[in-house]
């Protein structure tokens, strides 16, 4: 199957991206794909290379880098959502791109599934 | 093709599906009712068959009268009359969450369409792609 994704809760606040990186994770085991990974409203936080999370804990932003490069998945951060919270090309973390609503839209439509996670 | 829509060429993919964007939250608090009527306006761009629903404190996204200079807020309300020239026109209001916050229909800036739970149920069990905010 073909999975789209949306993120819409920031990391370490709310659970939303560590489940949705799990279900990921689970869904490319089983020979699924991944068509993107949308990060809208305070989802965008999980696109900043600037986190610094304690040594003790999960790094999401790399954990989402990481799979990005590993699979070659699309991970869109809303471009109006992130400029209001001071997301930006210059502190994107690297597997991530910044882009418009459309590719929500999109994802929708060519995705078998669209999976919220979010509040 | 253009910025908005990130680049997406919207005109193309000839696939139409039911689109269902689910307001549950209160207008102002927190952005979500905000940002979603951002998507939904941009869905209107792809020709695809979308739908409105607002059930819990997402009613009061409809309600008239609202003025929020007080509260430093930009009032977005008007945006919910506009959605008519945006060919979007099927807004559902689940009729329990309107009754349980002492509303009627006539306290909305929009026409609606009332619906028991479990035909709101039944609607949402129709669709391609629901999204919540």
């Amino acid at each position: 199957m073909k999975f789209g994704i949306m993120i819409n809760e920031g990391p370490y606040t709310h659970q939303a991206s560590d489940t949705a990186y799990q279900f990921v994770q689970a869904a490319i085991k089983k020979g699924h794909e991944i068509y993107r990974v949308f990060f809208y409203h305070d989802g965008v936080n999980n696109a900043t290379r600037l986190t610094e999370p304690p040594q003790d804990d999960r790094n999401v932003v790399a954990l989402w880098s990481k799979l990005a490069e590993e699979h070659g998945i699309d991970l869109v951060v809303c471009v109006a959502a992130a400029l209001r919270r001071g997301i930006n090309d210059d502190n994107l973390a690297s597997g991530f791109r910044i882009s418009g609503l459309g590719q929500l839209v999109e994802a929708g439509i060519q995705a078998d599934r669209l999976v919220v996670f979010g509040d | 093709m253009n910025e908005t829509t990130g680049g997406v060429d919207e005109g193309d993919p000839g696939l139409v599906k039911k689109f269902m964007f689910v307001n549950r939250k209160a207008p102002y608090g927190t952005i979500y009712a905000l940002e979603g009527l951002e998507v939904v306006l941009i869905s209107a761009a792809f020709d695809q068959d979308v739908s409105m629903v607002f059930m819990d404190d997402g009613v009061y996204q409809l309600v008239k009268g609202q003025h929020t200079k007080a509260i430093g807020m930009k009032n977005f309300s008007p945006t919910y009359r506009a959605l008519e020239g945006y060919d979007i026109e099927k807004l559902y209001v689940e009729q329990k969450s309107m009754e349980a916050r002492g509303l009627t229909e006539a306290d909305l800036l929009v026409p609606v369409e009332t619906l028991s739970s479990a035909d709101m149920a039944g609607l949402m069990r129709s669709q391609d792609v629901v999204i919540d905010f």
